[in-house]
This record gives C-alpha cells, structure tokens and sequence, in this order.
C-alpha cells in the first residue's frame, strides 16, 4: 500500500527530507504503527517520534490518532506543534 | 467568508473598508498580529520566517470561520496569514468579524485568534544576527482556545 509522506519545520530539518512515498508491508496498518516503522530509521526519527508532545501527526490535512488505520493515497504529515499567529 | 495566506504585505484598514461596503453591519473588530522585536543582549531578531503547510492551512482556517459562523450571528469573517520571511514590525495576521452588534463581533474575533494560534499548520523561526531556532509551542494557547469549549 502506497502512502505519500510530509515533514514540516523542526521534523523536517531533523530528519532531513520534506517528503517521499512509501509502500507499506502489510503489517502496518496504523499511524501507531508507521511511527514504529520510522522510528527504526535512526537516532533522529528516534529523538522526534519517542516524544509524543514534539509532534502532530495530520491525515489528509486533518489532526489524526495514532489509533487511525491508514488507506491507500493517503497523505500523512508530521510537524511540531502549531507556532502561528 | 474568506481566507487568503500569502507571502505579501496586507493592509487590513482598506480591507476593512473594502469588505465594510458589502455588509449593512453595525460593527466591525479587528485584531492584527505584528513581528514583535526583541533584543537579548548580542541576540537581535532580524527576521521571523514563518513555514506552513499548503492545503491544510487554508482548510483549518475556513474551518474555524465556520465554527465562528455557526456559533454567533455574523455578517462576514476574512483572515490573512502570511508566510515567509518577515521583518520587525510587520504584519504577521489580520482578522476581521462583521456584525450588527459589538458583542458578537468581539467574542468572535478573539474566538478565531485563539483557534488559530492552536489549529492553523504554522511554525516560527526565529534568526537573529547569532542563531537561527524554531519558536516552541507555548501551553498558554491551548489553554485559551480550551476556554470555548
């Protein structure tokens, strides 16, 4: 299953990509589970994802769960929390 | 209802006389947010540049128009962020609430400045003359926008 992902701001200068496309192994099947999965990519995505208050995690441009299953297409975003205004 | 985010200056006075000619509204409130300066000793600020994220920012922000909407009785709501880099002084974001009285357009008004501040994908970072570092969530603003629940 194809995913399309995003990093914003601190997370992207920290894992040092803005976006890619991933075809995931059938056995993740939750945002919990991608985290997981990107998680094993090193100490950065470690130091981000092992910390719940230093990221969000959008869907399709909405704030999600780590409980929501994905779908193919979808579009899965990480950033820090929100600074506007 | 309308939401433009932009890199580009903004002035929210003759928008707010531009949009005023449309509405037979007995009040409008506006709230404008500025690049505040600051200097820590050697650190100056230079310039805030502000990231977001394309296609969900407009939509957080229409979002809460409609929740602004369906919560009072308003004519009319416009909003402005920009992005980019910016300098000291300068406009970072512009509301403005149209209605027929006063207290539908304050509340209103401070209602979508409290919602933003905690729902529209932006980040500051701060570069001043030394350093360059993001600017950190602040727990205060998810405590104001928890105040209209």
């Amino acid at each position: 299953m194809k995913i399309k992902l995003f990093y914003f701001a601190k997370v992207r200068e920290m894992v040092g990509i803005d976006q890619e496309e991933v075809d995931l192994e059938s056995d993740i099947k939750t945002l919990a589970e991608l985290i997981a999965f990107l998680k094993l990519r090193g100490s950065q995505w470690q130091a981000i994802f092992d910390m719940s208050s230093s990221y969000r995690v959008a869907v399709n441009h909405e704030l999600a769960k780590a409980s929501y299953k994905i779908n193919a297409n979808d579009e899965v975003a990480f950033f820090p929390p929100i600074t506007g205004g | 209802m309308s939401v433009y985010v932009q890199q580009d200056l903004f002035d929210l006075q003759s928008i707010t006389q531009q949009l005023k000619k449309l509405h037979n509204s007995g009040a409008s409130v506006t709230f404008e947010g500025y690049v505040r300066d600051f200097d820590l000793g050697n650190d100056k600020l230079e310039i805030l540049e502000l990231e977001h994220y394309p296609g969900m920012t407009e939509k957080a922000l229409l979002h809460i128009e409609s929740q602004a909407m369906s919560r009072w009785r308003l004519d009319d709501i416009y909003i402005v962020h920009r992005y980019g880099k910016l300098k000291v002084g300068e406009p970072i974001v512009g509301i403005v609430v149209f209605a027929k009285h006063r207290k539908e357009a304050f509340d209103a008004c401070h209602f979508i400045i409290d919602f933003l501040k905690s729902d529209a994908p932006f980040w500051k970072k701060e570069i001043t003359n030394h350093q360059s570092y993001w600017v950190d969530a602040k727990k205060v603003d998810d405590e104001e926008k928890n105040k209209w629940n």
